[in-house]
């Protein structure tokens, strides 16, 4: 009796420990043999995957390179456009796609940052919220050619800005700025809440706890989203053609209300026009390793944020 | 018995017929306490009790969760908290908090010591200094980290990174320090560390705090509320309440019988 007591007992131990299946575990080698297989054949396929991703870049580089050799020099991008190949180049257009970048920066990070903080931090939960925050995301979706066609008659038509750097820069800033409200939202929402409870709990204002706690931690990842939207703005094509930027012009934009061109869109009139003289799709490919380096540049500089400011909590 | 003297100086906190929604459920309901000045105020029971939802109405940093309702009145210091023209900022001041978890900024320690004197705007550097040596010294850190101010936070202990909230609570000199299970997060060493803490910063300031081990609350408090399901069953000083409880249900959480 006393035995069965203690076996009883041991039992009860043995379940408290969470050992309560003791029938022997049976494992099929042919079954591990497939998942093996499986995992093999998997790897494969994932690696092939990114294989054709790298090598549809690769020719793409090809051959945009091969193109523009003997195109992309001192000359090409220090000229201003001309008719001749041989003498065309695209300082007008740096010019002009480096005011859209002084144009989009401020508005959409001014007016970005201040509506993600609004609806993340301010704006109370409810129904309201949730509609802005929605139909944010939607906007993010929109074809860019619609925010063209926005901005045609906001600022073109309406306010008279005709197919100015201002009319332009604006037009791209209302494209990008749903994205950068949402990753704004994203960045700051991925702020502890104990944070700011500790800045509350010490009498910080919501304000002052947003400028001490919450900007400083969400600002690698706001800049992140930021730059990598602006240099979306850059590269794009479609809202600026339905503005209605001229094809050619010779002038160097001195000032926001002049006519201009962009990187983008003398890709775009070169690549048209390459069917009659075909030296412009070599103008065309040089002008395409210009706005690479650009954009490659600008995504360095939002990855070596990331790294820098990356904290852990 | 003190409950039915009011206003007399060394009330603190008087909290009258307090009720708290949270959207259609009844956290706290029509609970009457007083906190006495240089008291340590333990508030024990079982899990889901209201007991944290308490504390944080004291410093109203439960209206931070949505569908927060409440009634009745909180009188600190004879002045209601739910008074219109009462500022939190100005009453969070006075009532400091620390937390279950603790919750140090991602910055150096000096700047997380003095976080509270400069947003409140001092500036004066020797002043300054002076908050962080006896803020630092009072929560007793100050020989662990006088010599690395300047490093990051995250880089203490939990039980150190405790500590240095409390030196950051007190640094704006609160009146009152509420604390939400401050030692539920650390290992046996820290917490004792931490209620030598309380023991000694009892003769300064009040303290309320929270706590899910009874033998934390016999240990340093002078006064324990029993909360269950949103109720105070009982409040009185802390021998009684563990020696001769008046209510059964008291009587059956400090034996261990549920909870």
């Amino acid at each position: 009796m006393e035995f069965e007591a203690q076996l009883l007992q041991q039992l009860e131990i043995e379940k408290d420990r969470e050992i309560i299946n003791r029938r022997p575990v049976r494992i099929d080698p042919a079954r591990i043999r497939r998942r093996v297989w499986l995992n093999n054949l998997l790897q494969r396929v994932f690696s092939l995957s990114t294989a054709f991703a790298i090598a549809v870049l690769a020719i793409l580089f090809y051959q945009i390179i091969s193109q523009s050799i003997g195109w992309l020099d001192w000359q090409f991008l220090s000229s201003n456009l001309s008719i001749f190949p041989e003498k065309a180049g695209i300082w007008g257009a740096i010019v002009g796609s480096i005011g859209l970048i002084l144009i989009v920066i401020p508005v959409t990070i001014v007016l970005g940052v201040s509506t993600a903080i609004y609806l993340e931090e301010y704006a109370t939960e409810g129904r309201l919220r949730d509609f802005i925050r929605i139909n944010l995301s939607n906007l993010a979706s929109v074809p860019s050619v619609i925010f063209g066609l926005l901005g045609l008659s906001l600022f073109g038509r309406i306010l008279h800005l005709g197919s100015s750097i201002l009319a332009g820069g604006l037009t791209l800033s209302l494209m990008v700025l749903p994205i950068i409200v949402v990753s704004a939202q994203e960045a700051i929402r991925a702020v502890p809440g104990f944070l700011r409870d500790g800045s509350y709990a010490m009498g910080a204002s919501k304000w002052t706890t947003i400028w001490k706690v919450v900007l400083p931690i969400a600002l690698p990842g706001i800049l992140t989203g930021s730059i990598l939207s602006v240099s979306r703005a850059i590269g794009e094509t479609a809202p600026l053609v339905v503005l209605g930027i001229p094809a050619l012009i010779m002038r160097v934009p001195t000032s926001v209300m002049d006519d201009f061109t962009a990187l983008p869109i003398q890709i775009y009139y070169w690549t048209l026009d390459s069917v009659l003289t075909r030296e412009y799709a070599n103008l065309a490919s040089a002008t395409i390793v210009v706005l690479l380096l650009v954009l490659f540049l600008m995504n360095s500089i939002a990855i070596i944020i990331r790294n820098k400011f990356q904290k852990s909590y | 018995m003190r409950q039915d003297t009011n206003n007399l100086p060394d009330v603190v906190y008087d909290v009258r017929g307090l009720n708290l929604w949270y959207g259609e459920t009844h956290a706290l309901k029509d609970v009457n306490l007083q906190i006495l000045k240089n008291h340590v105020t333990a508030i024990i029971g079982p899990s889901g009790c209201g007991k944290s939802t308490f504390i944080k109405t004291l410093n109203r940093m439960i209206e931070n969760v949505p569908g927060v309702r409440t009634s009745g009145e909180i009188l600190y210091h004879g002045r209601d908290i739910f008074d219109k023209d009462l500022r939190v900022e100005e009453l969070r001041t006075k009532v400091g908090m620390v937390f279950q978890k603790p919750n140090p900024f991602p910055k150096s320690i000096y700047e997380n010591v003095l976080y509270g004197p400069k947003i409140h705007g001092i500036k004066n550097k020797q002043l300054l200094m002076e908050i962080l040596e006896t803020s630092l010294k009072a929560s007793a850190l100050w020989d662990e980290v006088k010599d690395r101010l300047d490093d990051n936070a995250y880089g203490l202990s939990g039980g150190q990174q405790q500590r240095l909230c409390i030196a950051r609570c007190l640094a704006v000199q609160p009146d009152i320090i509420l604390m939400d299970e401050p030692t539920s997060a650390l290992d046996p060493i820290a917490t004792s560390r931490i209620e030598e803490l309380i023991n000694r910063l009892k003769k300064d300031y009040t303290i309320a705090i929270v706590t899910h081990s009874m033998q934390q609350a016999a240990r340093i408090s002078d006064r324990t509320a029993y909360f269950l399901l949103g109720e105070l069953v009982e409040y009185d000083y802390t021998e009684r309440i563990f020696s001769n409880p008046r209510d059964q249900r008291t009587e059956d959480y400090i034996t261990g019988r549920f909870g």
